[in-house]
């Protein structure tokens, strides 16, 4: 089992849910966080002076998959939630060690 | 005049006094939304606090003293006869028909508890304006203090010099509904106040350069804008005392076009000025200039036409722009822009009464700018720093990080995430 987050540009969130969905990924937990990476900030004016926004508002997306999902996952996001313009984000893929299902107590790949 | 006619004029008059008061507390709602917006929402609490109280203050300290230093008569024009009481008369019925039958022209024409009402709203005004400009890092106790002082002495003393007949109304300054006495006094003690507390923290960067603070809530100001707009029909309508004849209902109708034409070009302008300079279409501004056309329009909204009015309002919102650019360079930390609004804007409206109105003149104007700002940024200077020295007036660099919602009212105005329910 994988965990796959995805931080994302906040206007393609609807896009990534829906292509999720169309892969049969069963659940979703999104965060709206802020952050910077490569585009860095951009300067805003309030009252004629400026002032630099250092972190960005991004949407960080975590799906919990069996490792044969994955790759398709991965498609998935990719190509929902770019624009080819930078800032677009990132994938980061992590080890899941265990998984359970709160509700009937199941575990592992039965729980995703 | 039939006996029915003159107590239908009476009431009516003093219904519409009562109203026009009604409006201009209602100013005190509209400052409290639009400084509310203007800061950050962690200093939220602490700035309708602060509103609030320092509108019961002030009706407290001008009903103890401050209506009986203002208009309970004064010898010589400078000082008050008396200092303390209170002067609040209704006529009787027999005495107000009594001295109509004697002069149709010159008799009690309305309820003397009505003009106290009146009068009483635009202290708290003035009081307002300050609350603006200290906002974000002042102690709360200190400045409900300071009130104190300004809504019990310092107002109503140079509002005596004018509106109760002392020294600068004999010298022929005019100063219809206060671009002076209210605006330009508030922000005098304002200016005071700000040149002792210093910036907030974060306002400028190590190399001097202005870091901008955001305020949180754009709908609040945008909302305070109108509900001070709306409060400002009384406030010039008002003041010109009466409607109860055909020349009054007119001179009236004429004051409410003029200034709502002045707020308009006051926005327009500012909205504009600040596309030009900055390039984006900045709210805050604009808002700013609505209220510095209301400010200008103020000191004479009867006599020029609404074209007239409509400059005045121009020059006002165009010169707000430059005047909150150049306060922020000269460090003097303003979140509201409540100097340039009402001071800058203030001495503007007060010049402008030479456009319009025959009986005006420059020098009389310039004596009153000079006198009443001399006064009240003195004696609030004074204030301010005994108040500094005793029990200090800004609170800790910490408590300011955090917010004084929490540190001076234990509460936030939001709170999201509170401890348990049960």
């Amino acid at each position: 089992m994988k965990m796959i987050t995805a931080v994302i540009k906040p206007f393609k969130l609807d896009d990534v849910r829906e292509a999720l969905a169309d892969i049969g990924v069963q659940g979703l937990t999104v965060t709206e966080v802020k952050g910077f990476g490569r585009q860095k900030g951009h300067t805003e004016l309030y009252r004629g002076a400026e002032y630099v926004v250092d972190f960005l508002p991004k949407v960080k997306a975590e799906v919990a998959v069996t490792d044969d999902m994955v790759d398709g996952t991965v498609e998935a996001i990719v190509n929902a939630a770019q624009t080819g313009k930078i800032g677009d984000g990132k994938i980061f893929i992590s080890e899941l060690n265990e998984i359970i299902r709160i509700r009937t107590g199941e575990t592992g790949d039965d729980a995703v | 005049m039939e006996t029915d006619v003159i107590e239908i004029k009476y009431a009516l008059d003093t219904f519409y006094f009562l109203m026009c008061g009604a409006l201009v507390m209602w100013m005190a709602a509209g400052f409290t939304m639009l400084e509310s917006g203007l800061v950050r929402s962690k200093n939220t609490t602490e700035i309708l606090t602060k509103n609030v109280a320092l509108y019961a203050v002030s009706c407290v300290m001008y009903l103890l003293m401050g209506y009986t230093i203002m208009y309970g008569g004064s010898d010589g024009g400078i000082l008050p006869d008396s200092w303390f009481g209170n002067s609040i008369a209704n006529a009787s019925a027999e005495e107000v028909l009594a001295g109509a039958a004697a002069d149709a022209g010159d008799y009690t024409y309305y309820s003397g508890a009505s003009d106290f009402f009146f009068q009483v709203v635009f202290v708290a005004t003035a009081m307002s304006i300050v609350s603006g400009a200290v906002a974000e890092r002042m102690k709360l106790w200190s400045f409900l203090a300071f009130a104190v002082v300004m809504t019990g002495v310092i107002y109503p003393l140079q509002g005596m010099w004018k509106w109760g007949g002392g020294f600068l109304d004999a010298a022929g300054f005019l100063d219809f509904a206060g671009s002076g006495v209210v605006h330009m006094t508030g922000a005098a003690a304002a200016l005071a106040a700000v040149l002792l507390l210093g910036a907030r923290k974060g306002k400028y960067r190590a190399d001097g350069s202005v870091s901008p603070i955001p305020g949180a809530n754009m709908p609040m100001a945008a909302l305070g804008m109108f509900i001070l707009w709306v409060g400002w029909f009384g406030f010039n309508g008002g003041s010109e005392l009466k409607v109860s004849d055909i020349s009054e209902a007119n001179a009236v109708a004429d004051i409410f076009v003029n200034t709502n034409a002045a707020a308009c070009g006051g926005l327009i302008a500012a909205l504009i000025t600040a596309r030009f300079m900055f390039g984006k279409a900045d709210l805050t501004m604009a808002i700013n200039g609505a209220l510095a056309g209301l400010v200008a329009i103020t000191a004479e909204p009867l006599t020029p036409g609404p074209m007239l009015s409509t400059l005045i309002g121009i020059i006002g919102g165009t010169l707000v722009v430059f005047s909150v650019v150049t306060f922020d360079k000269l460090k003097i930390d303003d979140p509201v822009g409540a100097i340039s609004v009402h001071g800058v804007v203030g001495i503007w409206g007060l010049l402008a009464v030479c456009f319009s109105n025959p009986d005006a003149t420059l020098s009389a104007q310039l004596m009153g700018i000079g006198v009443i700002f001399a006064w009240v940024f003195g004696a609030s200077l004074v204030v301010w720093f005994i108040l500094k020295a005793v029990v200090g007036i800004r609170v800790s660099e910490e408590d300011e990080y955090e917010g004084v919602d929490i540190s001076e009212c234990g509460m936030e105005a939001y709170p999201e995430f509170v401890s348990g329910t049960k």
